[in-house]
């Protein structure tokens, strides 16, 4: 094998794009499908926890261990996507002293930092937990954005020459004598950077090895290859509060459940989540009794959240995977283990590996293997550095910067502004034109939104999650038309409409599940803006042509000096 | 003791206020409370009649005829069709906003770039209608992010407008912050307070002027963000009309907006004018009632609840938007009387999937008896001395319809009217 090798990887989430990160870096030539946008699945879908390992200490020692061991990784090359708040295991006096010391023991054994704090240390740090609750344990837990960690993997890919498409869906795997040799890619709306409103293509990919990293979709991508790969998915629900009811991630100290974690992040608090095995990773219900539970069940722990405001619902479906002779039913005891099924030792089928199963926190060292696994194939001895080499924004950065003065933004804009930016930040933010702010919820500048849409084209919602505009409060309903405006210019007005509208339709989807109290008051709202003051509802440039000449005209300018009075008899211009 | 007035209204929105004045000019002795700011600052400034009917016919051309195909529990069947232009009548008296020399809706650009059907709009947004066939120029300015102008303009020209219409962005004159309120412009420019341009010191007007010529070409109108001044808005206009030698118009823009505020304005003063005396600032918290009447409602006013008594009361505390209709998990409900409010039992029953869908969330509210009185479930009075109007009222999806406004003026209009006949 002479020429460097072709890997293609289907699968723009965390792992899709670790894999292909770490093989692009040791010098292979890759290209990265995504049917949707980057962090399209699973990815995009959880509560933004970066695992000290807690969680799993007891029952998965194993991926207790990899936690914390790519927690501190993370820590050093992703800077700017983690903020370490700390993380509590708290203890009710319902709960059972004996799960709480083996927590307690299981996170010492696996080397995570672990201490016992009282039930007034644990209210000192969150004045909001319940009153009664015993005790708590200390771990290094954190929150972590998957969109900035997933779009800055992406973007040091493409440095070391990786080509990442976006909205383009697999559609068959294309087999020649037993190997797997390439992929048919259906693109959205044609190549590069998406742009809506383009004709889309089907595209062949070629590649000398494929890699299927599409979490709950890869039986999928078995299917088509005529292997079976036992994808189990199961779906969690995640409720997204109007502020953070807590800084420090609140954990309840208990065997397994649903509702026992509330993640601070960014602006909001994240409350999750549930366990349940569905059938189809796209199409399950989304049911309102499981937002109620998160929020009657995580009251125990934080009894503010029963009044508290929640901005929407999303649900996430884990790639679960079990080896086939193990056979359990509850999918809360499968193992968080990742599996790569080579399918050449499996099924006799060359040219192709799967991914299945793992975690967010571990991305990066499933990563690694993977790639280890791909350059064996290949005789290639190339050593992995992606657990050494920060990722883009990460680079030497300090949040300790006189940002105001640098960039002309006050604060807490410009601090908001250079935590999400981090090293990038004045690449993006040194600019001599007015910088004004876009979407007041989330602080995010004119600049800001200017640099991600030269990353991500036409797409608003791709712009939301490379920036968090439209993610607060309103929930888009004072900035989707600012963003609309700011594609417009390089992009045509009817292009600019239709990213507007599929934004708000995508912002609407998830806050469906938290239309009562403040959030309803805040639809009826961004409703009434959007329909009364704009008539976006009744938009005549989506709908039928409008006789103009029909209405009325007003007054001719020469009685405009005149008084209504005079008006009512001065007639109209058009002789209506 | 309680401060005592023969008719009570309780919201300071159109609503309110329309149902204060009417009382007021009918001889009784009126007294208004409202707690927030009134959404008058959230809406447009333009007053709609009926843009659209239930069944989303439209933009309608006339909103009086297409009153008459309504479904009988809308509030414009309620006080009828003759009523509604009545109190259209008083608004007009008023006021000195334009159209009421026809029954023809008026189209007016958005700053979205659509144009959407109104019955009335002020003198500031006049020469900007759509159906007027001068070309257009559309200014706006480089930090206001609510106004692309060229992103405005070519979304008009997308929805067919018989006019040519340009968009340029120019800089304000003088060095305003990138995240200047528009309180601050308006200010600048209702003083022609001095801007420094390239080190000379201007007038703002004349420098905002000077810049516009300089990119307009041969446009009869141009229209602006709806920033012209606050206090002396007709002036500001005229200014810029003389130098620019063009009609000059304000595109109405979301809050906080000026048009919604100077209307707001307006109408408090002539209630002022009418006699009436008004409050704001604090809530109504607790009432007592003796069997199906309300004695007094209490006000709370640094944590002291201060009662106010009437024969007659007016609930005009708006709809969901503005928090005279609340809900939680389980239920809606009307926070201060506790009136009947219909809703499915299943929150899940409260909107429709598409974020433009047939929403039941956006007719929440009272249903009323003929004299606009709250019902019960089973169709009884809830008070005999309550009536309610604006969007606390039911059985109207204002936003689809483009009918807030009409429903506000009538309603209170009526309400007012009865409240004042049935004042001791």
């Amino acid at each position: 094998m002479g020429q460097t090798p072709h890997i293609a990887v289907i699968g723009g989430g965390s792992t899709g794009i670790g894999i292909a990160r770490d093989l692009a870096m040791r010098g292979l030539d890759v290209t990265l499908v995504e049917q949707g946008n980057l962090t399209h699945g699973t990815t995009g879908r959880m509560h933004g926890l970066l695992h000290s390992g807690g969680r799993y200490a007891v029952a998965d020692q194993a991926s207790a261990t990899e936690c914390i061991e790519e927690n501190r990784v993370l820590r050093d090359i992703a800077s700017h996507c983690v903020e370490m708040t700390g993380g509590l295991f708290v203890k009710r006096p319902e709960d059972s002293e004996e799960y709480f010391q083996k927590k307690l023991e299981g996170c010492k054994e696996c080397g995570i930092p672990a201490e016992v704090i009282s039930g007034e240390e644990a209210r000192a740090m969150e004045p909001h937990l319940a009153k009664d609750i015993d005790k708590a344990i200390t771990v290094p837990d954190g929150a972590i954005d998957p969109f900035r960690l997933v779009v800055a993997n992406a973007a040091s890919a493409e440095e070391h020459g990786a080509r990442i498409e976006t909205h383009s869906k697999v559609t068959d795997l294309i087999i020649e004598d037993d190997e797997v040799v390439g992929l048919e890619v259906e693109h959205a709306s044609g190549e590069g950077k998406r742009i809506h409103g383009k004709e889309g293509g089907t595209e062949e990919i070629r590649a000398d090895y494929v890699v299927n990293a599409t979490g709950a979709w890869a039986g999928r991508i078995g299917d088509m290859a005529g292997v079976d790969i036992a994808v189990r998915p199961s779906k969690g629900v995640m409720t997204i509060m109007n502020i953070r009811q807590v800084d420090t991630v609140v954990n309840r100290c208990k065997p397994k459940g649903d509702a026992d974690i509330v993640v601070p992040h960014e602006t909001t608090a994240i409350l999750g989540t549930t366990d349940e095995e569905v059938e189809d990773p796209e199409d399950y219900p989304e049911e309102g009794w499981e937002v109620d539970k998160m929020i009657d069940t995580l009251k125990e722990l934080v009894p503010m959240l029963e009044e508290a405001r929640t901005i929407r619902s999303f649900w996430g479906v884990r790639p679960l995977y079990e080896p086939p002779d193990v056979g359990s039913d509850d999918p809360t005891d499968i193992t968080r283990d990742y599996f790569l099924l080579d399918h050449d030792e499996r099924d006799d089928l060359q040219g192709m590996t799967s991914i299945v199963g793992g975690k967010f926190t571990t991305y990066r060292m499933m990563g690694e293997e993977i790639s280890d696994h791909v350059c064996a194939k290949f005789g290639i001895d190339a050593e992995c550095r992606t657990a050494d080499e920060p990722l883009p924004g990460s680079e030497d950065f300090s949040v300790l910067r006189d940002y105001m003065d640098e960039f002309g933004l006050r604060s807490p804009i410009g601090r908001r502004s250079v935590e999400r930016l981090g090293s990038r930040a004045d690449d993006v933010l040194k600019t001599s034109d007015p910088n004004p702010t876009v979407c007041g919820c989330e602080g995010v500048t004119r600049a800001e939104v200017q640099d991600a849409i030269s990353q991500s084209g036409s797409d608003l919602n791709a712009v939301r999650i490379r920036t968090r505009a439209s993610m607060g409060n309103c929930q888009g309903g004072f900035c989707s038309s600012r963003l609309a405006s700011e594609l417009h210019g390089e992009y045509d007005e009817s292009i600019a409409r239709e990213a507007w509208d599929e934004l708000l339709q995508e912002r609407w989807k998830g806050q469906r599940h938290a239309l009562w109290g403040e959030q309803l008051s805040q639809a009826a709202l961004n409703y009434a803006l959007h329909s009364t003051t704009q008539n976006r509802d009744n938009d005549p440039a989506d709908g039928e042509p409008v006789d103009f000449a029909a209405f009325d005209s007003g007054v001719s300018a020469s009685d405009a000096s005149g008084t209504a009075d005079v008006a009512a008899d001065g007639g109209t211009r058009n002789g209506d | 003791m309680a401060i005592n007035s023969d008719v009570l209204v309780i919201g300071g929105g159109l609503a309110g206020l329309t149902s204060a004045l009417k009382a007021a000019r009918e001889g009784a002795d009126v007294r208004l409370v409202s707690y927030k700011q009134s959404s008058l600052r959230h809406a447009s400034g333009l007053v709609d009649l009926l843009g659209y009917t239930p069944d989303g016919e439209g933009p309608v051309t006339d909103p009086y005829a297409a009153m008459g195909d309504l479904h009988d529990a809308h509030p414009y069947k309620t006080v009828g069709v003759e009523t509604v232009r009545e109190a259209m009548g008083l608004f007009d008296d008023v006021t000195d906003y334009r159209g009421d020399h026809t029954d023809t809706n008026a189209l007016v650009p958005t700053h979205g770039g659509t144009v959407k059907p109104t019955a009335r709009y002020p003198t500031g947004a006049a020469a900007g209608l759509a159906s007027d066939d001068r070309d257009v120029l559309l200014v706006g300015l480089e930090s206001m992010v609510d106004f692309d102008a060229p992103h405005a303009a070519a979304h008009l020209e997308a929805a067919g407008v018989p006019f040519d219409v340009r968009g340029e962005t120019i800089r304000f004159p003088g060095d305003l912050q990138a995240d200047a309120k528009i309180t601050r412009y308006a200010k600048l420019l209702d003083t022609n307070g001095e801007v420094a341009v390239r080190g000379r010191k201007k007038g703002a007007r004349d420098a905002l002027a000077e810049r516009v010529n300089t990119v307009r070409e041969k446009e009869a109108r141009v229209g602006f963000p709806a920033i012209l001044g606050d206090d002396h808005t007709d002036a500001v206009r005229a200014a810029l009309e003389e130098k620019i030698g063009a009609d000059v118009f304000e595109v109405p823009m979301g809050p906080p907006s000026l048009p919604g505020l100077r209307l707001e304005d307006r109408l408090f003063e002539a209630l002022d004018e009418s006699g009436a005396s008004f409050e704001t600032g604090n809530p109504v918290v607790d009432f007592d009632a003796d069997g199906d009447t309300i004695e007094t409602v209490y006000i709370e006013k640094n944590g002291a609840k201060i009662p106010n008594s009437a024969d007659q009361y007016v609930l005009a505390t708006g709809g969901l938007v503005g928090k005279g209709i609340e809900s939680d998990r389980e239920s809606v409900h009307e926070p201060i009387f506790d009136c009947h409010i219909e809703h499915g039992e299943d929150r899940y029953e409260w909107f429709d999937g598409d974020a433009f869908g047939d929403h039941p969330f956006a007719s929440f509210g009272v249903e009323t008896d003929e004299t606009l009185r709250p019902l019960t479930a089973s169709d009884s009075v809830e008070f005999e001395n309550l009536r309610a109007a604006g969007s606390v009222l039911g059985g109207y999806d204002f936003a689809a319809e483009k009918s807030g406004s009409g429903v506000s003026i009538a309603t209170g209009y009526v309400a007012g009217e009865n409240a004042a006949a049935e004042a001791r």
